[in-house]
């Protein structure tokens, strides 16, 4: 367990410079995700077009790992479908919490984020924007959505 | 000759003798000597807690106040002996005053409860401080809103200072409550109680104290504070957790009905009519923690070993030490600059969130607390989502704040 194993050089980039980060006006959906346990909070707000996210972008105050995470989430799902990025979520979620679970090639940067694995205190700071874009998903263009806690 | 010098040069606080009654101080985390800097979330225990609380389980325990039986009667002495020290400890002037619960969360719950919600009226209003621990917030908003009761905040400054006069104007006619924490968890403020507690009384306003950070680091005298509440936890001041203390002044538990109905807190019980029993049992329904009371018990006579204006002055020197080492971090600032503050340091450091910092000293083995400390109130004043704290005890030693300042600037290096 090596802190440059959770640290990692991609992390520490979109920690300093998140992608995709701050306002997004018209939003199809807007939902707030809430971490009580460090007290992080994330707005994520995305535009649907048919069944694609076609602009995504984030605001709030975190952690390292939750604004890496947040920002490589943002990149990564910008342009996927619905069920695409559902998907992904499934793989993330696997790759954060299975200590088993091999670490795909094909995941690109996001694999960056296998190291939080070894620190189960800080699964929840890398996992939270991913339920939160979720949520958001399934519920499509509601208006109002209730926040999404990681407890 | 030589012995002579050697007393009179002796340190007057022996750190290290101190630490090795705390067999957990010993152990290695990540590689390294664990420096627990973590003591105002929960601190250590010593061998006379693990001792007597070992010896209970092996060769005491029974279940109490009920059985003719020797195991019966020696558990019932231990668990009823270790009132009486808890008794003396905080000075209440009688063992009826001490009511065991599951800690201070639970005694202000009761106050609320039991004492709170039958007098309270609409329009009436509970006095708090904006530092206060959720637990002082939460059991009183639910009391609001069953009783139509009102809460009202006292300000703190910029450094986190709760001033007297500012608290004491807004005492007023409907102020039936003053509840306010001794020392804050978050900030490490010394609240200034003594006057406080004689304003309000003067006020005709009942009183509550939550003691849970000052008890470790304070000698308490509940006669002396004239508070009518005083409430506590058992696994801060180096007892086990899941049991704590609330103090009341003995005419006023008397007049409050009890809280939880059930076995041992009864006299008699017919399905028409059930008598209750005395105090302290009347509030205390059910099998209690019987090997907690007994730990407690043996961390109040751990105290009793210490010298205590020696730990006092080695923890004010800790902090003093903190803050030198501290202030000397470029883009670190402290949290909560009062005057007067317990062994506590809370702060952030520009560039690393609280949580990464939390998890880098880790791995050198420092433990600290990092996050709201259950006082979003206080995160919301200074605008920040949480910061880093390291709150020391008497066994906690420079070197160990040292480390905690090297870590800090390799957290800061890493995010640079």
């Amino acid at each position: 367990m090596e802190l440059t194993d959770l640290y990692r050089d991609v992390i520490l980039d979109h920690n300093r410079h998140p992608r995709n980060f701050g306002d997004l006006s018209p939003a199809d959906a807007t939902i707030e995700g809430f971490n009580p346990l460090c007290g992080d909070r994330l707005t994520l707000r995305l535009r649907l077009s048919d069944d694609r996210i076609t602009e995504i972008r984030f605001e709030g105050q975190g952690c390292a790992i939750s604004t890496a995470s947040a920002s490589l989430m943002t990149e990564a799902v910008k342009g996927k479908t619905r069920a695409e990025a559902e998907q992904l979520f499934e793989r993330i979620h696997g790759l954060l919490t299975d200590d088993a679970a091999p670490v795909d090639e094909d995941l690109g940067k996001l694999a960056a984020l296998s190291g939080v694995r070894e620190f189960p205190a800080r699964v929840k700071c890398a996992s939270l924007c991913w339920h939160t874009l979720v949520s958001a998903l399934k519920a499509g263009h509601a208006a109002s959505l209730p926040a999404v806690s990681t407890e | 000759m030589n012995n002579v010098a050697a007393i009179q040069q002796a340190p007057t606080f022996d750190v290290e003798a101190i630490r090795r009654q705390f067999p957990v101080l010993a152990r290695m985390v990540h590689g390294k000597p664990l420096a627990f800097l973590d003591n105002g979330a929960s601190s250590q225990r010593p061998l006379m807690v693990i001792n007597a609380v070992d010896d209970y389980e092996r060769h005491h325990h029974a279940n109490i106040h009920r059985g003719v039986h020797a195991l019966s009667q020696e558990a019932t002495a231990l668990y009823e002996g270790a009132r009486d020290r808890i008794a003396a400890f905080i000075n209440a002037r009688s063992r009826n005053e001490i009511i065991f619960v599951r800690g201070a969360t639970e005694a202000i719950n009761l106050v609320a409860q039991s004492f709170g919600r039958p007098r309270l009226q609409p329009g009436d209003e509970i006095l708090i401080t904006h530092l206060e621990h959720h637990a002082n917030i939460v059991p009183w908003q639910m009391l609001c809103e069953q009783s139509g009761a009102r809460l009202v905040v006292a300000p703190m400054d910029a450094r986190g200072e709760v001033h007297a006069d500012a608290v004491e104007a807004l005492m007023g006619p409907r102020t039936k409550i003053f509840a306010c924490a001794h020392v804050s968890n978050a900030l490490g403020t010394v609240l200034p109680v003594q006057r406080l507690l004689a304003s309000a009384k003067a006020r005709g306003i009942t009183t509550l104290i939550d003691g849970a950070q000052a008890i470790p680091h304070l000698t308490v005298d509940v006669q002396a504070l004239d508070c009518d509440f005083y409430v506590f936890s058992g696994h801060k001041m180096f007892g086990p957790t899941g049991i704590g203390v609330l103090y009341g002044r003995e005419a006023i538990l008397e007049a409050m009905p009890p809280w939880q109905g059930g076995g041992d807190m009864i006299l008699t019980v017919s399905f028409t009519k059930t008598t209750y029993n005395g105090l302290p049992h009347k509030f205390e329904a059910g099998t209690p923690n019987i090997s907690g009371v007994i730990g407690l018990g043996a961390a109040v006579d751990f105290f009793g070993t210490l010298d205590l204006d020696a730990a006092h002055a080695h923890e004010h020197e800790l902090l003093a030490y903190a803050s030198r080492v501290l202030g000397k971090i470029e883009g670190l600032r402290m949290i909560g600059t009062a005057p007067h503050k317990a062994s506590l340091v809370s702060f952030v450091v520009a560039g690393v969130h609280p949580h990464d910092l939390g998890t880098i000293l880790d791995q050198d083995g420092i433990a600290i607390r990092t996050g709201h400390h259950c006082a979003m109130p206080v995160m919301e004043f200074f605008q920040i989502p949480a910061t880093a704290r390291a709150s020391f005890a008497f066994y906690n030693s420079c070197d160990e704040i040292d480390r905690l300042g090297a870590s800090i600037e390799r957290a800061r290096r890493l995010f640079a």
